[in-house]
């Protein structure tokens, strides 16, 4: 049992704040940050090579450039930050003490020691695999090593999650269900832990094959088992940031869920089918069934899309319903007008929202449905559908919290506040460009992972129309944004934590401890929302025919 | 802490709120469903495949 002497109370909150717990968040987001800034600046050079008039890698490099730059910010940068959000909606939401620190801390050296070897490994040149390692592709072993300790270090993190879990329930520190916050995180964590099953079971043979144990993996095998891991990596995502969402929304405006049991729902469907979706990536392949392909696809992923569309009206809606509760009630939108734009946190929230809706989740169906994905497999229509789900929906979602995280954890003011105000927007439109325009490239055929869109010295060439190069321009000049935007956001959030003034009070929230209740708003009164769900779905009904429409010209019926 | 959905002591807790109150019954489904419906059928498809002569 934890002494008195180890909790502080939180002045904002009136949460009661685990000492250990405080520091491994702190541990965990800090180390995550200085990996979005490497995977960061690796992703810029990357967009810079594929950017046709600039070219700024020889191609050896720009496989290394890649593999670094999917490691350290798909893996290393979203689950440090992911672990951190564990740790937060356990113990600090339940007010009790994290379960076994010292786990906590074992699993934080073996995560940082894992992914400094697979960095190494990387930047020894011998590993450029990219972030999907596909064999017959081989690696040196210490990255498969790395990668394996890494992910054991993630399990314990997880472990010692749901170990706080048992001690709020033994302790009482709550009562009755858990707060939807940390419901979400729960979401998050047992999909961490089909996904680290997944990446153990075939990274530990991988790495036997490296070192000559085993002779021989199967390509399919390979695949089909690396997915399970590959894209659930992306759904802890998904769930983790939807969380980050429903925080953001409770502190900054007291915001509570239309329903807590329908938004419980939603994250349920998530439990049971969001990892399916990770069938989308071998609908091209030949040696599965349309059977297996579209069942995990279009039939169980088109559920946990439901959940999705089910947080993508009770996030805005009970954002709607908290600021008609403080009267912006004139006509349908003084709400969204009237709400804190100026604040990094939530505005960072809610371009996270808007963007991972209608750019990543849209084109996520798209890319989920057997026929019209064969428009687009393997080009670079692909990275353009994720960088809106994990790019502009979690790294924005994640940002946005970190504004919240700095004053309440590590009790610092948030330095350069006119510049934190702009990151969110700068960040965002960068990355919006860098979506919708490799999405844009991907329809006019351009393949994914490819250093030279010219085929110059090429035994086999292919001229992609002039509008693809411009594309592939227009993304150059949004990842420098997006970059600038990155850039912005390391230098406040580190400024801050070293040299920012410290919070000795309570800090200006609404919301405070809203975020660690149970309840809901019990209104339905949110016309607002109910005209963007009806913007969203014409937009998603008219995107998704048009497509048919493509597929229709690709293969016209005579 | 207020809790609105505590229930009175004699009044039966409903199915779902049973199951979504239950951590580790929700972590067996979701290992469950995935490892059936994505990995166990996929790895069956694959090793039905016949070797190449």
């Amino acid at each position: 049992m934890a002494t008195v002497s180890e909790f502080r109370i939180c002045p904002t909150t009136g949460l009661k704040v685990h000492s250990a717990a405080e520091k491994l968040i702190k541990a965990n987001a800090v180390v995550a940050v200085v990996f979005l800034a490497i995977g960061g600046l690796f992703g810029l050079m990357v967009a810079l090579t594929r950017w046709q008039a600039v070219h700024l890698l020889p191609a050896d490099w720009f496989y290394l450039a890649l593999t670094a730059h999917g490691f350290d910010v798909l893996l290393a940068w979203i689950i440090f930050f992911e672990i951190a959000v564990l740790y937060f909606a356990s113990a600090i939401l339940l007010n009790c003490r994290l379960a076994a620190p010292k786990v906590a801390w074992a699993a934080f050296w073996l995560m940082l020691i894992g992914a400094l070897v697979a960095n190494v490994a990387v930047l020894q040149g011998g590993s450029s695999v990219m972030f999907t390692s596909y064999v017959p592709m081989k690696a040196a072993p210490h990255f498969y090593l790395g990668l394996i300790l890494f992910a054991v270090g993630a399990l314990l993190g997880v472990a010692v999650f749901f170990g706080t879990l048992v001690i709020a329930k033994e302790e009482k520190t709550y009562e009755g269900s858990l707060p939807l916050v940390t419901f979400g995180a729960v979401t998050a964590a047992i999909i961490a832990v089909y996904t680290i099953a997944s990446g153990a079971i075939i990274l530990i043979p991988t790495f036997l094959w490296s070192i000559g144990l085993v002779s021989h993996i199967d390509t399919l095998m390979y695949k089909l088992v690396w997915w399970g891991m590959g894209h659930s990596s992306q759904q802890i995502n998904v769930s983790a940031h939807v969380a980050v969402w429903y925080a953001i929304a409770a502190l900054v405006l007291g915001a509570k869920p239309i329903s807590e049991k329908v938004s419980r729902l939603a994250f349920l469907f998530y439990i049971l089918f969001l990892q399916l979706a990770s069938a989308h990536h071998l609908l091209a392949e030949p040696g599965l069934s349309a059977e297996w392909k579209v069942f995990n696809t279009s039939y169980a992923m088109y559920l946990a899309v439901l959940g999705s569309m089910i947080h993508g009206m009770t996030v805005p809606g009970s954002i709607e319903a908290a600021q008609r509760a403080r009267g912006f009630n004139n006509g349908l939108f003084q709400w969204l007008r009237k709400a804190p734009w100026g604040n990094p946190a939530f505005s960072g929230m809610f371009l996270s929202l808007v963007m991972f809706g209608f750019i990543g989740g849209i084109s996520g169906v798209v890319l989920g449905t057997e026929q019209i994905n064969v428009m687009m497999h393997n080009t670079l229509y692909v990275p353009g559908h994720f960088h809106g789900t994990v790019v502009a929906g979690t790294t924005l979602a994640f940002m946005a919290i970190t504004y919240l995280l700095v004053p309440l954890i590590f009790r610092r003011e948030v330095m350069f506040p006119k510049l934190a105000k702009i990151q969110p927007y700068l960040f965002g439109l960068g990355v919006l460009g860098i979506s919708v325009f490799m999405m844009g490239a991907g329809t006019l055929g351009v393949a994914r992972r490819h250093w030279d869109m010219n085929f110059a010295d090429a035994a086999l060439t292919f001229d992609y129309p002039p509008a693809a190069f411009l594309m592939m321009a227009l993304n150059g000049l949004s990842a420098v944004m997006a970059a600038t935007g990155g850039l912005i956001f390391i230098v406040v959030v580190v400024g801050s934590v070293l040299f920012g003034k410290k919070v000795e009070g309570k800090i200006d929230l609404t919301g405070g401890a809203a975020v660690a209740k149970y309840g809901s708003a019990g209104t339905l009164k949110i016309p607002g929302t109910a005209v963007l769900v009806a913007v969203f779905f014409t937009c998603f009904v008219l995107y998704y025919f048009v497509n048919w429409k493509y597929l229709s010209e690709l293969w016209p019926l005579r | 802490m207020a809790s609105p959905n505590k229930p009175g002591d004699d009044e039966r807790v409903p199915f779902m709120q049973r199951l979504l109150d239950n951590p580790f019954l929700l972590l067996f489904l979701g290992v469950a469903s995935p490892a059936v419906l994505y990995t166990i059928w996929g790895i069956m498809e694959i090793i039905q495949i016949p070797i190449a002569k």
